[in-house]
């Protein structure tokens, strides 16, 4: 490597064109650029002529198209008769984002249950806990959902012998019929109230922290708040004359009658899911309990917190700092995984629009196109949201 | 803590006052009285569960009431598997109750391994023929034997076990499984200008061959550097190919065998295991390019990533199985079970590049600094400085990727391939032994097989992390 020292007084040597990295980085892109543009080229135009000897019309019209297959479950107004392939799509999509939201809550009281059992100073149950974590992220989802689906429910009584929960309505093998809330006259006061509750704990929340700073006094936030969230909408409930009843399903000959069914397809997937996210949710929050460090224990011991304070104040807030990103991918998992229903016929986006729609239209590019897109468009919006919820909590050294 | 408040030592001088009352020092302790036992209420069993189980009110309940949850499913568990299982027998009367038309009391309920056992061949090799077993024997033999030296960091010939694996098995694994023996009919030249056949397929190689060769000869002369070594390179990678090609083509005398026809664990394995092949080097190439200096190359690689890990698998496979064959041109057929492949061989390159990507980036800037300050090129200093580092630091989260794939080869059952799980599934429509306990007797011995395997590579995982956590933390 040495150069000689006469080299270095002579004028810059023509350096060849294609050892100028620059010029070298260049024709390489190109060339990948080229590659690309040409395979997907070929690609299309394969799958044109194809498409045409096969005699289906690309494109998204059929969108407009009378469906014509009932789905079992839908949140939004759905037919058999007149509803189209884009309505299948959004209904889909709606139950999608039903099993997504039950199940993250779902799986997030039993991720942290399970995560601070894990940590319990109770031997029993932090071998309870390791049993949990251990066998249930060891075994494919798609086996469990099969277990809950195939095996455990179908335990379950038959229609006529449904058991009777009391209050929580009946569960037999053909699902689990809940009371129904019906909302009479009046009600629209207590969604108000919902309202004005959270909308004045979130501005008592702020004025507190903000007083706090101030002057150092602090307020009971977590239990006004509360207070004000669920004590609002009670007396609201009690002023305009209990507005809301239950419809209880009612046991028949040919099975219950009334109320709101929850399929088993649902109950099946979503506890599948949730069990499954729940032992991923764990480890991520005991990684993040044990990642405060342990002086910052012995720090508030020393300024005399009591354990709940410690928890509280000083432990927590730091732990979620580490909890949060991996807590967001594990919850993009648990909706990208709930495509796995389509293997039990919970009618969600994947099943009824990729599954159904598309062996029915044979429009097969454009369905998956729009189905991975949508994920695509919710991961991405997570992420966006994460991205923002990291920049907001990282720590502001000084 | 218990043995120190408790053994706390004697004053070591005693100061006695004799009658002339002139303080002398009558003795001096020289040596330390035995420590006392730990007084019983902080040893033994009792006090392990006095401070581990009821060390408060709350702890108490939290106790029973785990040792409650521990009974309500143990015991019926035991019963189930091992207390009223039926181990052998010939069909279902012998895992059926006298009502359903079997041979057992009423209130029996238990797991009916003789089933397992009867349907256990179709759980390994699905519907490979009977008499050709021996070939996944043999490939299965080749597979962990020459695995298993390589997973364990202290066994010798690293350098040759690695080429075995990756060049010499793979070859010889494909032509034992699938029968070798292929028709190479010709890529290149219209068909009007040669007779379509191996001649022709050969004729094709060598223009390829000269092709390549004149692209790195032209790319050493325009970067004025030696082209021989450049051009021995690519001619040796050619005659390998060449060889394996020759291999593939030679009739060795064994049947050919569909993949339609593999089917149980032999199938997940082989996708698990081609998945994560075949994921390793596109995975480091893209992370690479995530982290390259050429917009353009960044910018694709990050869209392909970000793509793939935003789907579900499921729509991947969808795809890879509805969409695939749109895209080829008419007559070209792919096998059902290689789309899968490349389905999922795609899916995990794109987690596999954010895992090698955290290797990329725990690696400290001095090392690319000292690459380059070496004149290594970029090529060289990933080759010999960046790489093996980078690597050996994600060895565990490799593993980790693998753990998903393999997890994640069930979901092929759902385009209609027979894996492990595809296959039990598939033995619940046989009458002759369906039974009321045949489902939970399956997926209990499904998810044994798969929290065994899983479990042990987790450990394995965990192993490597302890061992490769010696340096690299600034």
């Amino acid at each position: 490597m040495a150069v000689e020292a006469g080299r270095l007084e002579e004028p810059a040597a023509k350096v060849a064109l294609l050892n100028d990295p620059k010029v070298r980085g260049w024709i390489f892109q190109s060339a990948l650029l080229v590659v690309i543009v040409w395979l997907i080229w070929v690609g299309l135009q394969n799958m044109y002529a194809n498409l045409a000897a096969a005699n289906i019309a690309s494109g998204f019209g059929f969108l407009e198209r009378n469906a014509g297959f009932a789905i079992s479950q839908s949140l939004l107004e759905y037919s058999q008769e007149s509803s189209t392939y884009g309505r299948v799509f959004f209904v889909g999509l709606a139950n999608t984002l039903l099993m997504a939201v039950v199940g993250v809550i779902l799986a997030t009281i039993v991720g942290f249950t399970v995560g601070i059992a894990r940590l319990s100073n109770n031997w029993v149950i932090r071998q309870l806990a390791t049993a949990y974590v251990e066998t249930l992220r060891n075994i494919p989802l798609l086996l469990q959902i099969f277990v809950w689906y195939f095996a455990v429910l179908r335990l379950l009584p038959s229609r006529r012998a449904s058991w009777d929960l009391g209050f929580l309505g009946q569960l037999n093998i053909s699902g689990w019929f809940a009371p129904k809330p019906v909302f009479g006259e009046g009600a629209s006061l207590m969604v108000w109230a919902i309202v004005v509750g959270v909308v004045g704990a979130f501005l008592l929340g702020r004025w507190a922290h903000k007083r706090q700073e101030e002057t150092g006094q602090p307020f009971p936030v977590f239990g006004t708040g509360l207070a004000m969230i669920l004590g609002l909408p009670i007396f609201a409930y009690l002023i305009s004359g209990m507005p809301v009843s239950f419809e209880m399903p009612v046991a028949g000959n040919f099975g219950p009658k009334g109320g709101s069914r929850l399929y088993p397809e649902f109950i099946g997937l979503l506890l599948a899911l949730s069990m499954y996210t729940a032992s991923f949710i764990a480890e991520i929050v005991r990684a993040g309990i044990l990642a405060v460090d342990k002086g910052q224990t012995e720090a508030s011991a020393a300024l005399g917190l009591r354990s709940g304070q410690l928890l509280r104040l000083v432990i927590i807030p730091q732990a979620m700092r580490v909890i949060i990103p991996p807590l967001t991918s594990q919850y993009l998992n648990l909706t990208k995984n709930s495509s796995l229903a389509v293997a039990i016929a919970y009618p969600d986006l994947v099943s009824v629009f990729a599954g159904t729609a598309l062996n029915q239209t044979g429009q097969a590019v454009e369905i998956l196109l729009m189905t991975m897109l949508t994920y695509l468009g919710l991961s991405l919006l997570t992420s966006a949201f994460m991205n923002w919820y990291n920049n907001k909590m990282a720590l502001v050294e000084r | 803590m218990a043995k120190r408040t408790t053994t706390k030592s004697r004053p070591k001088t005693a100061i006695v006052k004799n009658d002339t009352g002139a303080a002398a020092v009558a003795y001096v302790r020289s040596d330390m009285d035995p420590d006392l036992p730990a007084p019983d209420a902080s040893q033994g069993i009792a006090a392990w569960m006095r401070a581990n189980l009821f060390s408060s009110w709350i702890n108490s309940i939290l106790t029973v009431f785990a040792l409650y949850l521990v009974y309500l499913v143990v015991p019926p568990l035991v019963d189930f598997a091992f207390v009223n299982a039926i181990f052998s027998g010939e069909d279902r009367s012998v895992c059926a109750t006298i009502e359903q038309g079997g041979v057992r009391d009423s209130d029996w309920f238990g797991a009916c391994w003789a089933y397992v056992g009867a349907y256990g061949s179709q759980f390994i090799y699905g519907r490979y023929p009977s008499d050709e077993y021996w070939r996944v024997n043999l490939t299965g033999l080749l597979f962990f034997g020459s695995l298993v030296p390589l997973l364990m960091p202290a066994a010798p010939y690293k350098p040759l076990n690695i080429i075995f694996v990756s060049i010499i098995f793979p070859v010889v694994a494909f032509i034992l499984l699938s029968g070798g023996n292929l028709d190479l009919n010709g890529f290149l030249l219209p068909d009007s200008m040669m007779e379509p056949g191996t001649t022709k397929f050969w004729v094709d190689y060598l223009f390829v061959c000269a092709a390549v060769l004149a692209i790195v000869f032209l790319v050493a002369r325009g970067s004025q550097s030696d082209p021989i070594p450049g051009l021995r390179i690519g001619l040796g990678i050619m005659a390998v190919i060449a060889i394996i090609l020759m291999l593939f083509a030679v009739d060795f005398g064994l049947r050919h065998i569909e993949t339609d026809r593999w089917g149980g664990f032999l199938v997940t394995l082989v996708i698990a295991v081609t998945g994560i092949a075949a994921s390793l080097p596109i995975g480091i190439a893209l992370a690479l390019g995530r982290r390259s200096n050429m917009p353009i190359v960044r910018l694709m690689s990050v869209i392909f990533i970000e793509f793939w890990r935003g789907i579900p698998l499921i729509t991947v496979l969808f795809m890879s199985s509805v969409v695939l064959p749109l895209f080829l041109p008419e007559g070209v057929t792919f096998d059902k079970l290689l789309r899968a492949l490349i389905g999922v061989a795609l899916f995990s390159a794109a987690y596999m590049a954010e895992v090698v990507r955290g290797g990329l980036q725990a690696i400290p800037k001095g090392q690319y600094e000292g690459a380059s300050a070496l004149g290594l090129s970029y090529g060289q200093s990933m080759r010999m400085i960046i790489l093996p580092q980078a690597l050996k630091l994600v060895i565990p989260g490799i593993v980790n990727t693998f753990i998903g794939l393999f997890k994640d080869t069930t979901l092929v059952l759902i385009i209609g391939l027979f894996d492990f799980l595809g296959q039990i599934q598939f033995s619940f429509s046989d009458a002759t032994w369906s039974t009321a306990g045949q489902s939970l007797t399956a997926y209990l011995f499904a998810a044994f097989v798969y929290w065994v395997c899983c479990f042990s590579m987790s450990r394995y995982s965990i192993f490597m992390e302890r061992r490769l956590d010696t340096g690299h933390k600034s």
